[in-house]
């Protein structure tokens, strides 16, 4: 039993691959998640320009491009991570640099978010706050 | 479970003992686990193309979703291409979302009945939106509605 529970309280510190294990799960969750709304509001276009066009006026309102925003992190760190996923399943040595290529990854993936947050939170900031960005 | 032919083990995230070498679920040996193991990287990669771009296009580069509206549906979905694209987005996305709800359901709902119940209502929910979809992206016609775009 002790053994039991130092496997539990061990089982989210430590390895990077721990964090990026919930985090992958986490965002693919959101996505689908997404998804299934998105697929109905896109679907609404066969109903003609007046419904669709009040569908999408969801989209443009300020809080919820924050939460697009969000979407979009989330598309971005499920694939990244899953190309780090693929490299160890088919290369199976480059798990000597787990380490190293979980910094990569992650790395990657923030550096890119800082463009995309700077484009996508412009609009945010202009929609919001009446400002001119 | 005849849905269920064979038990997976649970996949385990790397835990400390094993670091350096746990790199999250271990390859299943075979069968449907496997197929399904391979399915997941393969549509991976391809939605690597397809999601990534879809995302950057419609939602980040050129006024994001500021700028869609029926009219920009309506000259997009004029290339077959696009109509393409979108319908791949959708089979692919749906099918690996599913399956990763899937594979996570099997971690965490123990018992039988319930983890089918919630299987099932997912591959409805997707099976659903897979038809819903395929209609609209195959016989959208702007041309209904004149003078709207």
């Amino acid at each position: 039993m002790a053994k039991r529970k130092t496997d539990l309280g061990t089982l989210y510190r430590g390895s990077p691959g721990q964090w990026s294990w919930i985090a992958h799960r986490v965002t693919g969750v959101a996505i689908i998640l997404f998804l299934f709304a998105h697929v109905v509001d896109t679907a609404v276009v066969g109903w003609g320009p007046d419904a669709y066009n009040r569908v999408v006026a969801v989209y443009h309102n300020w809080f919820v491009r924050l939460l697009e925003l969000g979407l979009v992190a989330a598309v971005l760190y499920h694939a990244i991570n899953g190309v780090k996923i693929m490299v160890f399943d088919f290369w199976p040595g480059s798990t000597r640099y787990m380490k190293q290529l979980s910094i990569a990854s992650t790395g990657l993936f923030l550096l890119a978010m800082v463009p995309i947050t700077w484009i996508m939170g412009r609009d945010i900031l202009n929609l919001s706050l009446g400002w001119n960005l | 479970m005849a849905v269920e032919a064979a038990e997976r083990p649970p996949s385990m995230p790397p835990s400390r003992r094993t670091r350096g070498h746990g790199t999250g679920r271990e390859r299943p040996a075979g069968g449907f686990e496997l197929w399904s193991w391979l399915f997941m990287r393969i549509s991976g990669v391809v939605l690597l193309f397809l999601a990534v771009g879809h995302v950057l296009i419609m939602h980040v580069f050129d006024g994001g979703v500021s700028r869609v509206n029926f009219g920009f549906v309506a000259v997009r979905w004029e290339s077959p291409v696009w109509r393409t694209w979108d319908w791949a987005l959708l089979v692919l996305a749906l099918i690996h979302g599913i399956n990763g709800l899937r594979v996570i359901v099997q971690d965490y709902v123990k018992w039988p009945s319930a983890r089918f119940a919630v299987n099932m209502l997912f591959y409805v929910i997707g099976f659903g939106l897979f038809a819903l979809g395929t209609v609209v992206v195959f016989t959208f016609d702007p041309s209904k509605w004149p003078g709207a775009s």
